[in-house]
C-alpha cells in the first residue's frame, strides 16, 4: 500500500528548498531587472531622491517583474506550508515514540570525531515550530505585497524576506545544534537586513547593526556550550545528545555541574535571540523596519528561537537546578520590566516591541519551573495574535500616511472596522480573556509557575501583575487609536483609509487563529483534553525522567493537575486582566485628561519609565563608551608610541650607518644575500665556538 | 584527469619555474605597450592555476606521504637538494596562491599605470617564491624561496605604493630582515648538529624530522624559527609593519600580501618549527596560544578605532591571523584542519576585501571612512559583494569563514578552553568593527557623491569577484573535499608531534617545571 503520501517524509527537503528557491529567483530579479530602476539617474546619485519617481508608481501599471515577485514570494512559502502540513499529518498517524523522522541530506563538517551532517529532524516539536513558522509566514507574506506595494526595493524586500524563512526553517528543523546555529545566525543577518532595510535612514542601519552585535553576544555563549556539547558527548546531534544522556550520568561525567554549565551558555544565546534580560535591548530599536518584519521576525518566529532551543535542550536543562531557577526568574523579571516599559511608549509599534519582550519572558518562565510543553503552546498562540497585532498596527500605520504616534490618532475605528475589530480580538486574547487563545497558553504558565516543583507563589504573583499590566497597555493602544476624539493631522485624515485585502484577508485569518488556537490545549479542569500537551509528551518525557534519575524524586507537578487552587488562580488571573483594562477604561476612556497629569505630577518616575530606565544609556557609557576608548589608547600609545618607536628606532640606528644600510636598500640581490649570510656565520661562528 | 604521466612527474617543478620562465619573456618584451604586458602576465598566472588543477585532481587524500616527489641533488658537498613535494598541509596553500594569483593581475588593469613591466616581473618572481616556498621540502631550498619572496614585495610597496610607501618598505624588510637572520642562524645550527650527531650533511627535511634534538636546544632553535614566522603572520607584538604596508601597497600588493604572504608564517610553523621542536612546541603552547588570543581580541579593538579602511582590514588580518595560530596550536585534528582552512578562508575573504577597497579607491582615490557614506545607492552591486565578502569575514554560518572558525576554536576548546572562552569574544568585535565600517561607508545619507565620482563594479571587477564568491559559499556549504584532502597529512601529523613529544620526554623526570628543562633552574 504505496501511496504518494505514504512517503512524504522523504520530501522534507522540499520545506527548505521552496524557500530558498524564492531567494534565488528573486535575487535574480532584485539584481537584473529592479536594480537598473533603482539607481540615479545621472549615476553620480547626488539626487538623493532617486526612488521618488518609483513611489508614485501606484498611478501606474505594476511592472511585470513585481507582479512575479509578488506571485513567487508568497507561493514558495505556501508549498512550503503545504508539505509542511502534509509531513505532519503524517507524523500524527505515526505510533507516539516513533514520531522522530530524520533526513540526511549530505556531509557538512567532518573532522575526526566530529560529523555534522546536513539533515533535517522531524519530531513533534520540529513540527509545531514549522506550522507555525510556514502557515504565519505565509499570511505575512500575502500581507507584504500589499504593505509594500509603493516599495520601490520590492524585489530586494522578498529577497531577504524569503531567506529569512530559509534560515528559520533550517534552524528547527535542523538535527543538531550546529545546524541550529547556521539559521540561529542566518536568522539574525535576515533581520540585520530587514531592520536596516531602509538603510538612508541613520536609525535604522544603526538599529540592524544593533541588533546584530547583540546577537552575537548571545550567540558567544551558543557557541562555548556546542563545544562543551562535543568534547563530553561526542556529537552534537540531538538525539544522540539525548541519547547518551543517562549513560554519561551514570559514568559521572554528566554532573549537575556540567549540565549548568552548558546550560546557561545556552540561555546566554536564548537571551540574545529572544530579548531577555540584559539583552533585550535590541528588539525596541528593531521597530525602524517594515512593520511586516516587526510581524514575522520580531514578534512570530525568530524571537521564539530561544524558547525553541530551551525546550529542544529539556533533558540538559532538568539537569541543572541552578539553570532553570535563573531561566524563571530572568523570565518573570523580563515579563514585568518590559510589561511596565509598554505602558508610556507613545509609538504603536514599540508598545508591541515591550510586549513581545515580556510574552517571551512568559515563555522563559514557563521553561524554568518546568513547564517546556506551556511555554510552546504559549509560542505558538502569541505567533498568532502578536502577528495580528504587529500586522494591524501595520495597518493603522498604512491608513495614516505613516505616523506611528498614537498621540496624533484616535477615533480611528469608524475609518478601519475590519482592522479594528481584529486587533481587538488580538488585544483580547493577549489580555487573558476566557476563550481566547492567549487565556488558554498564558494561564497554563500562570498555574505551573506556581505548582511546579520548581515554581513558587512569588513567580506567580509577578507574572499576575505582569498580566494585569498588559491588559492595560494594550486596551490603553486599542483606546487611544481606535476611540475618542480624532487627534489626527487635518491632511492626514483626509486620507485614512481601510487597508486592502491582501492585507486584511491575512487579518482575519489570524483573528480567527486568536480565538481557536488555544483550543488545542485546553487544561483537563476545564474538561479539555490538552491535545497540545500530549502530542509534545514524546519530547519532554525525556527530561523529566533524567531529571528523576539524578535527583530520586517522585511525582512532579503534573500530578497535581486537578487542584482546585487551579481554579482560584485562573479566576484571579482573569480578575488582575479585568482591573488592568477597567483602570486603562478609567484612564483612556472615561478621563482622557488624566494621564497628563499624572505623569507630570511624577516627573522623575515618568521619565525613567518613558526613556526605557535609562539602560540603553548606560550600556553606552559602561561599556561601548570604554571600549572604544580603550582601542584608541591601545592604538595610539601601544602600537604607535611602543612598538613603532623601537621599530623606528632601530630603523634609525641602522640608517646612521650609512653606507651599510644604502647597500641594503640598493636591492642588488647579491650584496643583500652577502651580507644576511655573513652576519648569521658570525652569530654561528660565535655560538659554536663558545 | 588523463595527463600525461611526464608532465605529471615534472608537475611541481614546471609550478614554479613557469612564472619565472614568464619575467624572463617580460624582461624582454618593449616596456611601452602597457596593455600586452598585462595581458600576458594574466595569461602566465592563468596558465599557471591551470597547471596546478591536475596535482589538485590527482592528489591521493589517502596518504599522508609527499606526492609528486622531484629530488635533484643540487650542492652534494653541502647536502643540499632540490627537493619538492606536496601533502595535505600545503596542497591548498599551493591552489590558494596559484588562484590568486590571476586575481591580482586583473585588478591591476586599471590600477597600475607607471613601469608597468618592472611590476609585472615582480609579481611573477613574487609568485615564483611563494609556490616554492609551499613545495620545498628541502630547508636550505625553503630559504631561498622565503628570501626570495622579500625582495619583489619590498619593491612593489617601495615603488609603487603610497604617500608614505618607504618608510613602509623599510619597516617591512626591517622586520622581515630580522626574522631571515634568525631563521639562518637556526637552520645552520640546525644543519651542523645533524652533522654532529649523524656524521652526513643534509638539509633534506625528511631526515631533519628523524631528529632527537636535545630540549634545550629545541627552545632556542624554536625561539629562532618562530620569531622569523611570528613576524610574518604577524603575531601580536611583531605585527605593527602589517598596517603601514597593507595601506602603502599597491592594491595586487596587498591582495598577494594578506592572501599569500602572511600565510609563509604560519605554514612556517606547521612545516618546521612545530614538527622538528615538538617539546618546546608543547611546552611554548601556552605562550603562543595567549599571544594568538590577545592577538585576536587586541587586533580587533585597534581594527574598530581605524579612520582608513584599508588600515581597518589590516588589523583585522591581524585578528583573523590569530585565530589560524589558535588552531594550529590546539595540536589536534579539528584545530589544525581548522587552521589550515582558515589560512584559505582569510587569503580568500581577505584578499576579496582588499580587492573591495581598491575598487572604490580607483575611483574615489581616498580609502577614509568618514569620505563616504551612503554609497549603497550608487553602486548597488559592489554593496551586496561588498556586503557578502563582510559577512564571510565575521564568520557567518553558511559561509566559508565559519567552518575554519568553528573548527579552530573546537578544537583549541579541547586543548585550552580559557582561551577559547576569550577567542569567541573576537567573534562578537569582528562584527562590530565590520558592520560598522559598512554602515559608515555603504549606508547612510549620500552626501559625498559629487566628489567620489563612483560608478558600479566593471565587467572586468565582477570576473575578478565572482569566483572568490563562489569559494565564499562552497566552502561554507560544502567544505567536505577540502577537509578530505587534509585528512591523511593531519592525522599523521598530529600523531607523529605527539610520539615525539612523549619519547623526548620519555627521559624527563616526572613533573619537571619548565625553568628546570631549560635554564638548569632548580628549587
Amino acid at each position: 500500500m504505496v501511496s504518494a503520501l505514504s512517503n512524504i517524509h522523504e520530501y522534507l527537503w522540499l520545506i527548505l528548498a521552496f524557500p530558498l528557491a524564492g531567494v534565488v529567483l528573486n535575487g535574480i530579479i532584485a539584481l537584473v531587472a529592479e536594480r537598473p530602476l533603482l539607481l540615479p539617474a545621472d549615476g553620480h546619485g547626488h539626487d538623493d531622491h532617486g526612488g521618488h519617481g518609483d513611489a508614485h508608481g501606484g498611478h501606474h501599471e505594476t511592472p511585470a517583474y513585481r507582479k512575479l515577485v509578488a506571485f513567487i514570494a508568497p507561493g514558495m512559502i505556501f508549498a512550503a506550508f503545504v508539505v509542511a502540513v502534509l509531513s505532519v499529518l503524517q507524523l500524527t498517524r505515526m505510533p507516539a515514540e516513533a514520531r522522530t523522522v530524520v533526513q540526511t541530506l549530505f556531509p557538512w563538517i567532518q573532522a575526526g570525531g566530529l560529523s555534522v551532517s546536513v539533515a533535517l529532524q522531524l519530531d513533534p516539536l520540529s513540527s509545531v515550530m514549522i506550522l507555525v513558522v510556514t502557515g504565519v509566514g505565509f499570511l505575512i507574506h500575502v500581507y507584504s505585497v500589499g504593505y509594500m506595494s509603493h516599495e520601490p526595493a520590492f524585489a530586494r524586500f522578498f529577497f531577504y524576506l524569503n531567506l529569512f524563512m530559509f534560515s528559520m526553517l533550517t534552524l528547527v528543523l535542523g538535527s543538531s545544534y550546529l545546524l541550529m546555529f547556521v539559521g540561529w545566525e542566518g536568522v539574525g543577518l535576515c533581520s540585520y537586513l530587514l531592520i536596516g532595510f531602509w538603510y538612508e535612514k541613520d536609525s535604522a542601519s544603526t538599529a540592524g547593526k544593533k541588533a546584530f552585535v547583540v546577537n552575537r553576544v548571545g550567540d558567544f555563549g551558543f557557541l562555548l556550550a556546542m563545544f562543551l556539547v562535543f568534547w563530553n558527548f561526542g556529537t552534537l546531534n540531538y538525539t544522540d545528545v539525548m541519547a547518551k544522556i543517562p549513560s554519561l550520568q551514570h559514568s559521572g561525567i554528566l554532573t549537575t555541574g556540567l549540565a549548568t554549565a552548558i546550560t546557561l551558555l545556552m540561555f546566554v544565546g536564548a537571551t540574545g535571540k529572544s530579548a531577555q534580560i540584559p539583552l533585550y535591548v535590541w528588539l525596541p530599536d528593531a521597530m525602524e523596519g517594515p512593520t511586516p518584519v516587526s510581524a514575522l521576525i520580531h514578534a512570530a518566529t525568530m524571537v521564539t528561537a530561544g524558547v525553541y532551543m530551551v525546550a529542544r535542550s529539556n533533558a540538559l536543562f532538568m539537569l541543572a537546578p541552578f539553570t532553570m531557577g535563573t531561566v524563571a526568574v530572568i523570565g518573570a523579571a523580563t515579563a514585568i520590566f518590559a510589561a511596565s516599559m509598554g505602558i508610556c511608549q507613545k509609538d504603536i509599534k514599540r508598545v508591541l516591541a515591550y510586549s513581545t519582550v515580556s510574552q517571551l519572558g512568559y515563555m522563559f518562565l514557563a521553561c524554568g519551573v518546568g513547564a517546556f510543553g506551556a511555554g510552546i503552546f504559549h509560542l505558538m498562540t502569541h505567533a498568532f495574535f502578536k502577528a495580528l497585532l504587529f500586522l494591524g498596527s501595520g495597518s493603522v500605520i498604512h491608513a495614516m500616511s505613516g505616523e506611528q504616534d498614537m498621540m496624533k490618532m484616535g477615533s480611528l475605528r469608524k475609518h478601519t472596522p475590519i482592522t479594528f475589530w481584529t486587533m481587538f480580538i488580538g488585544t483580547l486574547a493577549i489580555a487573558g480573556i476566557p476563550g481566547l487563545a492567549g487565556f488558554f497558553s498564558k494561564d497554563e504558565i500562570l498555574w505551573r509557575a506556581f505548582s511546579s516543583d520548581h515554581g513558587s507563589p512569588f513567580l506567580w504573583a509577578v507574572a499576575a501583575v505582569a498580566a494585569g499590566t498588559t491588559a492595560f497597555y494594550m486596551f490603553r493602544l486599542i483606546f487611544l487609536t481606535f476611540f475618542g476624539a480624532s487627534r489626527m493631522d487635518k491632511e492626514v485624515e483626509k486620507h485614512v483609509h481601510e487597508s486592502p485585502f491582501s492585507m486584511t484577508i491575512p487579518l482575519m485569518v489570524l483573528a480567527a487563529l486568536s480565538i481557536c488556537g488555544g483550543w488545542l490545549g485546553i487544561p483537563a479542569a476545564l474538561g479539555g483534553s490538552n491535545y497540545f500537551e500530549k502530542w509534545l509528551e514524546p519530547i519532554f518525557e525525556g527530561g523529566h525522567k533524567a531529571a528523576e534519575a539524578a535527583t530520586e524524586a517522585i511525582g512532579h507537578g503534573a500530578m497535581a493537575h486537578h487542584d482546585p487552587m487551579e481554579f482560584i488562580l485562573m479566576g484571579a488571573s482573569v480578575a488582575v486582566a479585568l482591573f488592568g483594562i477597567a483602570i486603562a477604561y478609567y484612564l483612556y476612556m472615561v478621563r482622557p485628561e488624566k494621564p497628563a497629569k499624572i505623569a507630570e505630577g511624577n516627573p522623575n518616575l515618568y521619565r525613567l519609565v518613558y526613556n526605557k530606565y535609562f539602560v540603553d544609556e548606560l550600556y553606552e557609557w559602561l561599556i561601548i563608551r570604554r571600549i572604544v576608548d580603550w582601542s584608541i589608547w591601545l592604538w595610539q600609545m601601544f602600537d604607535v608610541q611602543f612598538i613603532d618607536a623601537i621599530v623606528n628606532g632601530v630603523a634609525k640606528t641602522v640608517r646612521s650607518a650609512g653606507d651599510e644600510t644604502r647597500k641594503i636598500q640598493t636591492g642588488v640581490v647579491g650584496n643583500y644575500a652577502f651580507s644576511i649570510l655573513l652576519g648569521a656565520v658570525f652569530i654561528v661562528g660565535y655560538l659554536i665556538w663558545r | 584527469m588523463t595527463a600525461s604521466p611526464n608532465l605529471m612527474s615534472n608537475i611541481l617543478t614546471i609550478l614554479i619555474f613557469l612564472p619565472l620562465a614568464g619575467a624572463f619573456v617580460l624582461f624582454f618584451l618593449p616596456k611601452e605597450n602597457g596593455r600586452a604586458i598585462k595581458h600576458f602576465t594574466l595569461l602566465v598566472t592563468l596558465v599557471e592555476f591551470v597547471l596546478s588543477v591536475p596535482v589538485l585532481l590527482n592528489f591521493d587524500g589517502a596518504t599522508a606521504a609527499m606526492q609528486f616527489t622531484q629530488k635533484v641533488p643540487w650542492i652534494p658537498q653541502f647536502g643540499i637538494g632540490y627537493n619538492v613535494g606536496v601533502d595535505g598541509i600545503s596542497l591548498w596553500l599551493l591552489m590558494l596562491t596559484t588562484f590568486i594569483m590571476p586575481i591580482a593581475i586583473l585588478s591591476t588593469y586599471a590600477a597600475v599605470e607607471k613601469h608597468v613591466k618592472e611590476f609585472m616581473i615582480f609579481m611573477l618572481l613574487l609568485e615564483v617564491g611563494m609556490v616554492g616556498v609551499f613545495l620545498a621540502i628541502d630547508l636550505f631550498l625553503f630559504y631561498i624561496f622565503w628570501e626570495l619572496v622579500l625582495i619583489p614585495m619590498y619593491f612593489l610597496i617601495g615603488v609603487w605604493g603610497g604617500e608614505r610607501r618607504i618608510y613602509a618598505a623599510v619597516k617591512f624588510f626591517i622586520y622581515t630582515f630580522v626574522g631571515s637572520v634568525l631563521m639562518l642562524v637556526a637552520i645552520l645550527a640546525l644543519y651542523f648538529y645533524n652533522y654532529k650527531v649523524t656524521g652526513v650533511y643534509t638539509t633534506e627535511l625528511s631526515a631533519l624530522y628523524n631528529l632527537n634534538i636535545p630540549v634545550k636546544m629545541q627552545f632556542w632553535m624554536f625561539l629562532a624559527f618562530g620569531l622569523a614566522f611570528a613576524f610574518k603572520v604577524p603575531m601580536f607584538p611583531f605585527h605593527t609593519w602589517l598596517p603601514d604596508a597593507h595601506v602603502e601597497a599597491p592594491t595586487a600588493g596587498s591582495v598577494i600580501l594578506a592572501a599569500v604572504l602572511l600565510k609563509m608564517g604560519t605554514y612556517g610553523f606547521l612545516r618546521l618549527a612545530m614538527p622538528l621542536f615538538p617539546v618546546a612546541t608543547f611546552d611554548l603552547m601556552p605562550f603562543v596560544t595567549g599571544l594568538a588570543v590577545i592577538g585576536i581580541i587586541y587586533g580587533a579593538l585597534v581594527a574598530m578605532v581605524q579612520k582608513d579602511i584599508k588600515k581597518l582590514v589590516a588589523y583585522s588580518s591581524v585578528s583573523h591571523l590569530g585565530f589560524v595560530m589558535l588552531g594550529l596550536f590546539a595540536l589536534n585534528l579539528q584545530g589544525i584542519e581548522g587552521g589550515i582552512l582558515q589560512m584559505i578562508n582569510h587569503g580568500i575573504s581577505t584578499g576579496a576585501l582588499f580587492l573591495g577597497v581598491g575598487i572604490i579607491y580607483e575611483r574615489s582615490h581616498t580609502r577614509q571612512i568618514s569620505d563616504f557614506g551612503g554609497i549603497a545607492k550608487i553602486v548597488p552591486l559592489f554593496t551586496l559583494t561588498f556586503m557578502l565578502v563582510t559577512f564571510s569575514s565575521i564568520g557567518l554560518p553558511g559561509l566559508n569563514g565559519f567552518v575554519g572558525e568553528f573548527l579552530i576554536m573546537l578544537g583549541a576548546f579541547k586543548t585550552s578552553p580559557i582561551a577559547v572562552v576569550f577567542a569567541a569574544s573576537g567573534v562578537i568585535f569582528a562584527a562590530v568593527y565590520m558592520l560598522w565600517m559598512c554602515q559608515r561607508v555603504l549606508f547612510g545619507k549620500l552626501t559625498n557623491a559629487h566628489k567620489l565620482h563612483l560608478t558600479d563594479m566593471n565587467f572586468r571587477e565582477i570576473a575578478y569577484m565572482a569566483p572568490l564568491v563562489l569559494f565564499i559559499f562552497w566552502i561554507g556549504v560544502y567544505p567536505d573535499p577540502f577537509l578530505r584532502k587534509m585528512d591523511a597529512t593531519v592525522n599523521a601529523y598530529v600523531q607523529q608531534i605527539h610520539a615525539k613529544h612523549q619519547s623526548a620526554l620519555a627521559a624527563s623526570p616526572a613533573g619537571e617545571t619548565l625553568l628546570a628543562r631549560y635554564f638548569d633552574v632548580r628549587k
